[in-house]
């Protein structure tokens, strides 16, 4: 009498296919966004794993009277030994062409590499030594395979002649792949087989101080103000509308208010971690307010309640007994901050810190640049041994990123206190 | 027989300290208002000394962008033109493609999420779609003007297309990607708010779910997800790195994909980054470029939050 | 004796490891109301939402035995759940208009089951509906309004319009006036009365006049145990079991 089987009518068949359909178009926009993600973070790990090791090459050194180099050296570099030595290696290259070509494998930081070795040990000077200094980057493209030699020789950036002096030096065994610890040690430079991070690093790691010192107090404090002592007036709705808005507002506007500001009013130094720090703190402020308010709401009222009744004054009740026990949230809150701080990049170039820097800064105060505007600056040149740079620096930032979530996500858990 | 009174009055605590410590957390807060009024007071006051040069009508209906400094003191404003129409063109663009790759994917997404996935599925994608919202912009930057940038060029020239280098193609599409997790986040939300007694109306007529989802729960979310859908956009006008490591600066009218167009963010960078004269024309126009973008967003944000806070009354 | 429409033959229903109906043994006559009572938590409700597979919806629900629905087992594979409940309609206990227009929370039913074609036939068949179920004087000149801006009262009926629209044979009402002032009650309670002619009603319901008013046949829950079941008045004034007696005067529930 009543059909409900498959062939009831209703449409049933075409009606289960379009069901089919649309659960199908759910699980492919999940799958493109994941292939995406997969994809980036395949291709900067592939990017980046080009300079986990640096090529150096072995010279002979003669710095003994008779060459002269030694005494008449008056530049920094000791340059000229560099050129010696790789003569001496090929005495049969006559022509100021094919010179040039075999003075480029190595990097022209080498022979800023040997003054700082005759600065550890003066006793180098006079004798004959053997020595490792950094290949050019075109030397090392090369051992990688990374050099196109299937076009013409006019076309190549490795001749014929290179190529056999290069196999030459690889069968006395003159060349050889190091672990590239200059990558995390050294700061920026020209040349990319040389460029480190560790200026960026220092930046980044100055102005998130910075950033932390002022906005994690008065994060904090705004938010315990609004939450627990805040009369319920237009004022603090005003107060609330506002850090709702700002969370939303783009972040080269806050780059554009630190240039007005921080540089123009008030003078502060351009550059300067100090700065990139206080228009970090301005942007993550909002972000801070509202996780601590959303910690000190899960504080249940009974703490503070019990507190009043035995007498303690609403400021006593709040900072022995609300505060503390909110602060596990509140810090994970400002971790979670803290790593959305770490990744911006634009409200830095509006304040300058986009210059070339070499030196370590040593204060806040100093022109310092950041890891992801250091990226940016690599990203920007063409040769390719920077882009791979940039991507082993974006896995470094990736690295710190990751590990401060993990820490927030490890800190919450572990004191998760079970009301 | 004497009683002892009991003594409330305050002994250990001056009054005044505790209406110090009040004090001072007010006025942290406070510097939230005090943020805003300082972005709202140097972007005005700079965009006004800029509009004393160049005219408002010309800055908002110009044709031209090409931003000179003037050379001489008399030639204020008649060398180079101000016009934002081209900007206001690359940066919708550029927007429209992001909105038009993310839109989809977002909210597709979050109904499969919240109706059909199992708890196991959504306890592993949740955390993976959020991982893209935590990829700093620099990254995405990257890989568009390294990655995807040639690969739609070589595509577009192996079709016999004419694609620029610099796409506007292949900034949108990025940037489409890392909107991803915020429509679907924020629809994820809107959806589960949608009360479960409506579904279970429907089932009890003999619905599918595809059919319920369709016909009843995303009518009835509408208002939260076009608010997010605002919020997301407004995100994508806002969006600075990304668009400077991939788009040109190229300032045109064109609405071709292929073509290389510039941005608002694009160029309050390109303005304010190298040799400048602090009062010249040039870098003026970045702040007046600055508060059209902020009031842009502020707009679009308060549209979007006045949406939603109507949607909320509706389920109250 | 008419041949029963739903037959229940050990039914025993699963909450992950909580047993909520235990064996489970019940005959539905067509075209009469059935009445479901019982104290709270007593298995009724999971008892109805069987009978039309909204159980189905919660994950950790598990059904076993027999339900079987003019002849065919309601659980078998063969079965199509979409054709299930477009034959077995459902009141809710807290009124649940979609935040659609009147006239299409009626039109709903018949638009995903594309059972009209024309435009006119749909029109008519909402217009039969809320006459069926009692509202159509008070809405027929706002059919575009809101379902939701009429009373309680008015939207229980609209639901029931909606349910009734695509001619189920059986209705399952879970407490529908449960939610609603007296008057309203009244109103519905007549409502079902006129309904029974065309379709078999179940309802659940934690009235016991409300039970004795309008229904044929009543089935006593406790526990997750059917007590007892019998015509409404023998249930009423000579229960044959103590629990029952218990219930019905009050001393338990």
């Amino acid at each position: 009498m009543i059909d409900f089987g498959k062939n009831a009518g209703f449409d049933l068949k075409g009606r289960h296919r379009a069901e089919a359909r649309f659960q199908w178009m759910g699980k492919i926009a999940i799958a493109i966004s994941l292939f995406f993600l997969a994809a980036m973070v395949f291709t900067i790990a592939r990017d980046a794993s080009g300079i986990i090791k640096q090529t150096q090459i072995q010279l002979q050194l003669d710095l003994t009277d008779a060459t002269g180099i030694a005494q008449n050296n008056k530049h920094p570099s000791y340059g000229k030994a560099v050129k010696a030595a790789l003569r001496a290696q090929f005495p049969k290259v006559k022509k100021r062409k094919d010179k040039k070509r075999l003075y480029g494998f190595a990097s022209p930081e080498a022979g800023f590499e040997i003054a700082r070795m005759i600065d550890e040990s003066p006793e180098i000077l006079g004798r004959i030594t053997k020595v490792w200094v950094t290949a050019s980057d075109g030397l090392d493209l090369y051992l990688r395979g990374k050099v196109d030699m299937d076009l013409p020789e006019r076309q190549r950036r490795v001749s014929d002649a290179e190529r056999d002096w290069i196999a030459t030096l690889q069968e006395q065994g003159h060349l050889r792949r190091v672990f590239n610890w200059g990558f995390l040690t050294n700061g920026d430079s020209r040349e990319p087989e040389v460029a480190g991070i560790l200026s960026a690093l220092v930046g980044t790691a100055y102005s998130l101080a910075v950033c932390f010192a002022f906005a994690f107090p008065v994060g904090i404090g705004a938010a315990i103000y609004l939450e627990e002592f805040a009369p319920k007036s237009r004022l603090s709705d005003l107060i609330e509308v506002n850090i709702n808005n700002l969370a939303a507002v783009p972040s080269i506007v806050f780059g554009l208010l630190g240039l007005s500001m921080f540089l123009g009013v008030f003078g502060m130094p351009r550059s300067s971690p100090l700065v990139g720090g206080l228009v970090l703190a301005l942007m993550t402020l909002p972000t801070m307010i509202i996780a601590a308010r959303a910690a000190l709401r899960s504080v249940p009222p009974s703490f503070k309640e019990g507190a009043l009744a035995l007498g303690a004054s609403p400021v006593q009740a709040v900072f022995h007994h609300v505060f503390p026990v909110a602060m596990p949230g509140m810090l994970t809150g400002s971790i979670v901050g803290m790593a959305q701080a770490l990744g911006e990049t634009a409200p830095l170039l509006m304040i300058g810190m986009v210059a070339f820097i070499v030196d370590i800064p040593t204060s806040i105060l100093e022109p310092a640049t950041a890891l992801p505007v250091q990226i940016f600056l690599w990203a920007d040149s063409p040769e390719r041994a920077f882009t791979e740079k940039t991507a082993a620096a974006i896995i470094v930032l990736l690295v710190f990123l990751v590990s401060m979530n993990l820490i927030a996500i490890l800190l919450r858990r572990k004191l998760e206190t079970r009301f | 027989m004497t009683v002892n009174a009991i003594d409330i009055t305050t002994k250990n605590r001056p009054m005044w300290l505790d209406r110090a410590v009040i004090i001072v957390l007010a006025l942290m807060a406070g510097v939230a208002i005090l943020v805003t009024v300082g972005i709202v007071f140097s972007l005005v006051f700079e965009a006004y000394l800029f509009f004393e040069k160049v005219s408002v009508t010309d800055f908002l209906f110009g044709l031209e962008w090409s931003p000179q400094t003037a050379i001489r003191a008399d030639q204020v404003g008649s060398t180079g033109s101000f016009g934002v129409l081209p900007l206001i063109n690359g940066t919708l663009l550029i927007s429209a493609i992001a909105m038009a790759v993310a839109t989809p994917l977002g909210l597709a997404s979050a109904v499969y999420l919240s109706e059909y996935a199992s708890k196991r599925a959504r306890s592993w994608i949740k955390p993976a779609l959020e991982i893209l919202a935590g990829i700093p912009t620099v990254v995405y930057g990257f890989f568009a003007a390294l990655t995807l940038a040639p690969i739609i060029r070589m595509t577009g020239g192996k079709l016999g297309l004419e694609v620029a280098s610099e796409s506007a193609l292949a900034a949108g599409i990025v940037m489409g990607i890392m909107i991803v997790p915020l429509i679907s986040s924020l629809s994820d939300d809107v959806i589960n708010a949608v009360p479960q007694s409506l579904r279970d109306a429907s089932f009890g007529l003999g619905a599918t779910r595809s059919e319920t989802i369709r016909k009843v729960v995303l009518p009835a979310a509408l208002p939260g997800i076009s608010g997010s859908l605002l919020l997301a956009t407004s995100r994508a006008i806002g969006e600075t790195m990304i668009v400077l490591m991939a788009a040109g600066m190229a300032a045109k009218l064109s609405l071709n994909p292929l073509d290389a167009v510039t941005t608002i963010t694009v160029q309050i960078v390109a303005l304010l980054t190298g040799d400048q004269e602090f009062d010249s024309a040039k870098t003026l126009s970045a702040f007046a470029l600055g508060l059209f973008l902020f009031i842009i967003t502020l707009g679009i944000n308060v549209l979007a939050l006045g949406i939603v806070r109507k949607y909320q009354e509706q389920y109250d | 004796m008419l041949d029963p429409i739903i037959s229940a033959r050990g039914v025993n229903v699963f909450y992950g490891d909580s047993q909520a109906l235990f064996d489970i043994e019940l005959d539905v006559l067509p075209n009469k109301v059935t009445a479901l009572i019982g104290p709270s938590g007593c298995g009724k409700s999971t008892f109805l939402r069987s009978i039309n597979r909204m159980n189905d919806l919660i994950p950790v629900c598990r059904f076993e035995g027999e339900l079987t629905l003019s002849g065919q087992d309601i659980y078998d594979k063969s079965v199509d759940v979409v054709a299930l409940r477009a034959q077995v309609g459902m009141v809710f206990q807290k009124p649940n208009p979609f935040p659609k227009s009147i006239f299409e929370n009626v039109a709903y039913g018949l638009r995903i089951h594309k059972m009209c074609t024309a435009k006119s036939e749909l029109q008519d068949r909402v217009e039969w509906s809320l006459k069926s179920a009692g509202l159509w004087e008070e809405v027929s000149h706002r059919l575009d309004e809101p379902g939701n801006s009429l009373s309680g009262g008015q939207q229980q009926r609209l639901c029931i319009a909606r349910a009734i629209a695509v001619q189920p044979k059986v209705v399952l009402m879970d407490e529908p006036c449960s939610a609603l002032d007296p008057i309203a009650t009244a109103v519905i309670e007549d409502l079902i009365d006129s309904l029974r002619k065309d379709y078999t009603i179940i309802i659940v319901t934690h009235s016991m006049q409300q039970a004795a008013r309008i229904s044929q046949r009543t089935a006593f829950f406790h526990l997750g145990k059917l007590v007892e079941f019998g015509e409404t008045k023998t249930i009423f004034t000579t229960p044959k079991d103590e629990r029952t007696q218990n219930y019905i005067t009050g001393r338990i529930g």
